[in-house]
């Protein structure tokens, strides 16, 4: 089984991303299961036709240690295993240790079993590793591989840079490796120049580059990854290419982040100046 | 030979603690809320706070120490305690009817970031505060300081919550005793009554902490601050802080809500912080020391003087809470007595440490002085230059044995032996028995080696 955590600045495209990618490997044939680390608990409603089910800590909090498997796990788009940790609502409790109380839960309960028979399991983590809890997927060997999803945006490129400082402490410490970066367009320009150039910096690939198009929010709107909306549509096409590229990509590395000053000469050689 | 291990050699440690010389804030917040008349404390955390915190006042006290707790699962630290807390505060005044609940937080709500009175306001909307009962609450990260920041926030609280300002003056003066024993309170409060002053003491586990055994339970023992006084501090014609670190906080809090003019002093332990003490008593309010005090002043002087050879040049190493060793450090430094190593676990500042170098400044020797430092660092300096005496709480007698040294118990915990709570060490009085401590330690010493040519029969 191949565990993947994606991580990527706020409101990027992550769980978008994820989810369209996820069902061009259910296509594929693959078992995947997707593990939703995000309070929002938004990150499989495209797999599961809207948010269908109750997360672990709700499942947690209402039976108390009673939890089964079969609560808190649901199959969604072409039999892909969707569940959501959940969390408090925004300005209480604490969140990072309601994404480590929910994936220890889900060990426990034997979630990534080699009866299940998982060929994926996919972490979607809320945008900024804020606290050691975000950080929970890619400790003590969960995720191995991670994809940082990431636009021409300089907010974006910083947070990616960022996201690999905190890819090194736990890389050198255990297995995880840096797998690419997913660029999800922003149509700003020289983006895929751009992208490719960071991703050389950061000694990584830029894996692939999804075009921006409005088929993405009318699947949305219609609680539907594109894959399953209009399986014809070009943009379709793209992210089942993604998930052939995630499917054969074997480079993994450990990356070197960027001074500030690297990432800002970056953006005025490729970007608004160039 | 408990501590074998501890090395002779000293290397610097910015990240071990050893034998730490302190213990955590809601010790001293629950200690503190335990001296308001009617009080239950409460603990927003999990249940091992709350029973390590209990059972720590049990064994020094040996009393019953009556608190609750928010009793914190796995979903209360991801969702937040407000459940568990309004769900507390309900049950406690259902069934254990206190006139106050004073809630403490732990390093686990605090680092959740819980808004006691955010849930306090939930709790009384909701209808769980019965008609003149009362939430406080005082926020005591155990990672920020020591049980003495924990009282201190807890006995700030008090004024925050309670203080009324406006008003008439009265002639009352408002006393932070600082975080001493219930006997120390007792005796504050007594020289206050043989001067004529009315006080508020607040503060006050006398009566609390060290009652009689009746045969009856109760639940809310008699002592104790009540509310309406509490209330009242806001009128009082001045307060005296006694302990900065303790104390400071709560009286500077009623000087800016109530203006209450407030003064900072040491501890009275000994003969000048005595003096300081009762002057400053006499100088807010005029009164005369009265003939009584001064015949004990008297006596304390005499033992000092009669004794002088038994003190006089003979070096201490003393580990404690920052207020006591500061007032501790300079009486002993009055007696001619060496202060030769001086170690407590709370972090008291820079300002605090200068104030500790001046009071030795005239020692003849070198004076080791570390504020965050442990036992360990303390058996090190001792190992390296022999002290005749170690004053410290129980943890330091595994030091004294080791090394063979006379030592006092003093400061908190004393878990092995009883006297604290009911014997002061403030005031002359207190000063007294604190000189015959000493003088039994050195002397039986001094008996225990003597050979049969030279043991004396009149010392």
């Amino acid at each position: 089984m191949r565990k993947i955590a994606i991580y990527g600045k706020g409101g990027i495209g992550k769980s978008t991303t994820t989810q369209n990618t996820v069902a061009g490997l259910a296509e594929m044939g693959e078992q995947v299961m997707v593990v939703g680390c995000d309070p929002k608990a938004d990150s499989t409603r495209l797999l599961l036709g809207g948010l269908a089910q109750k997360t672990v800590l709700d499942t947690l909090r209402e039976e108390g240690e009673d939890v089964e498997l079969d609560d808190v796990l649901k199959p969604g788009y072409k039999g892909v295993m969707c569940t959501e940790s959940g969390g408090p609502e925004p300005g209480v409790g604490c969140a990072g240790r309601g994404i480590i109380t929910s994936i220890n839960l889900l060990e426990q309960l034997g979630a990534y079993t080699e009866s299940k028979k998982l060929d994926y399991a996919f972490y979607d983590v809320l945008g900024d590793v804020v606290c050691g809890g975000f950080a929970m997927p890619i400790r003590e060997g969960k995720a191995e591989e991670i994809y940082i999803v990431v636009s021409g945006e300089m907010m974006a490129m910083y947070a990616a840079n960022n996201i690999c400082k905190g890819i090194v402490k736990f890389a050198e410490a255990g297995v995880v490796r840096l797998g690419g970066l997913i660029c999800n367009s922003r149509n700003v320009d020289n983006e895929k120049e751009m992208i490719e150039a960071l991703a050389d910096q950061l000694g990584t690939q830029m894996i692939h580059f999804i075009p921006r198009d409005n088929v993405v929010q009318r699947a949305e709107i219609n609680r539907k990854t594109v894959i399953d909306y209009e399986p014809e549509n070009a943009q379709a096409d793209e992210y089942r290419t993604l998930a052939k590229k995630i499917a054969a990509n074997e480079m993994r590395v450990i990356p070197t982040p960027l001074e500030i000053e690297e990432l800002e000469k970056l953006l005025i050689d490729y970007g608004i100046a160039a | 030979m408990l501590l074998k291990h501890t090395t002779t050699k000293i290397k610097e440690r910015s990240a071990l603690t050893v034998n730490p010389a302190k213990t955590c804030q809601p010790i001293g917040a629950m200690y503190a809320a335990l001296g308001i008349h009617g009080c239950l404390p409460h603990s927003h955390g999990s249940q091992g706070c709350y029973a390590y915190h209990r059972s720590a006042l049990t064994r020094h006290y040996k009393e019953p120490v009556m608190a609750a707790t928010s009793a914190f699962t796995e979903g209360s630290s991801v969702f937040g305690g407000q459940a568990n807390l309004v769900q507390a505060i309900d049950n406690m005044f259902t069934v254990y009817k206190p006139d106050v609940i004073a809630v403490h937080t732990t390093c686990l709500s605090e680092t959740i970031g819980d808004d006691i009175p955010q849930i306090a306001s939930k709790a009384a909307a909701g209808g769980k505060v019965p008609e003149g009962k009362y939430v406080i609450h005082a926020n005591t990260p155990s990672y920020v300081g020591s049980h003495v920041t924990g009282f201190s926030n807890m006995t700030k609280a008090m004024v925050d919550y309670f203080a009324e300002p406006g008003g008439e003056k009265t002639k009352t003066v408002n006393i932070v005793p600082g975080y001493v024993e219930p006997s120390d309170m007792e005796e504050i409060k007594r020289i206050c009554a043989a001067m004529g002053i009315p006080i508020i003491m607040f503060p006050d586990t006398s009566g609390v902490l060290n009652g009689p055994l009746t045969g009856h339970f109760k639940m809310y023992p008699d002592g104790g601050v009540k509310i309406d006084a509490l209330k009242k501090t806001g009128q009082s014609m001045g307060t005296l802080a006694l302990g900065n670190l303790a104390s400071s906080a709560a009286g500077f809090a009623l000087d800016s809500k109530c203006k209450v003019p407030c003064k900072v002093l040491d501890l009275p332990i000994g003969l000048t912080g005595t003096d300081m003490f009762i002057d400053a008593l006499r100088t807010m309010t005029g009164e005369n020391v009265p003939d009584s005090l001064m015949f004990e002043r008297g006596q304390m002087m005499d033992i000092i003087s009669d004794m002088h050879q038994y003190f006089y040049g003979k070096k201490v190493g003393l580990v404690g809470d920052p207020d006591q060793l500061l007032a501790l450090t300079k009486f002993l430094v009055s007696l001619d007595m060496v202060p030769t190593h001086i170690v407590t676990g709370s972090p008291a500042g820079k300002k605090f440490e200068a104030e500790l170098r001046e009071a030795v400044k005239d020692v003849p020797c070198d004076v080791n002085i570390k504020l965050g430092g442990d036992m360990y660092l303390f058996h090190q300096w001792v190992k390296n230059d022999p002290v005749d005496l170690v004053i410290g709480n129980t943890y330091v007698k595994y030091i004294a044995k080791d090394e063979d040294i006379p030592y006092i118990r003093y400061g908190f915990p004393i878990y092995d032996r009883i006297g604290h709570s009911y014997l002061p060490t403030v005031g002359y009085r207190g000063g007294i028995m604190m000189l015959e401590k000493i003088l039994n330690a050195l002397m039986d010493r001094q008996d225990r080696d003597a050979t049969d040519v030279n043991m004396e029969l009149v010392m």
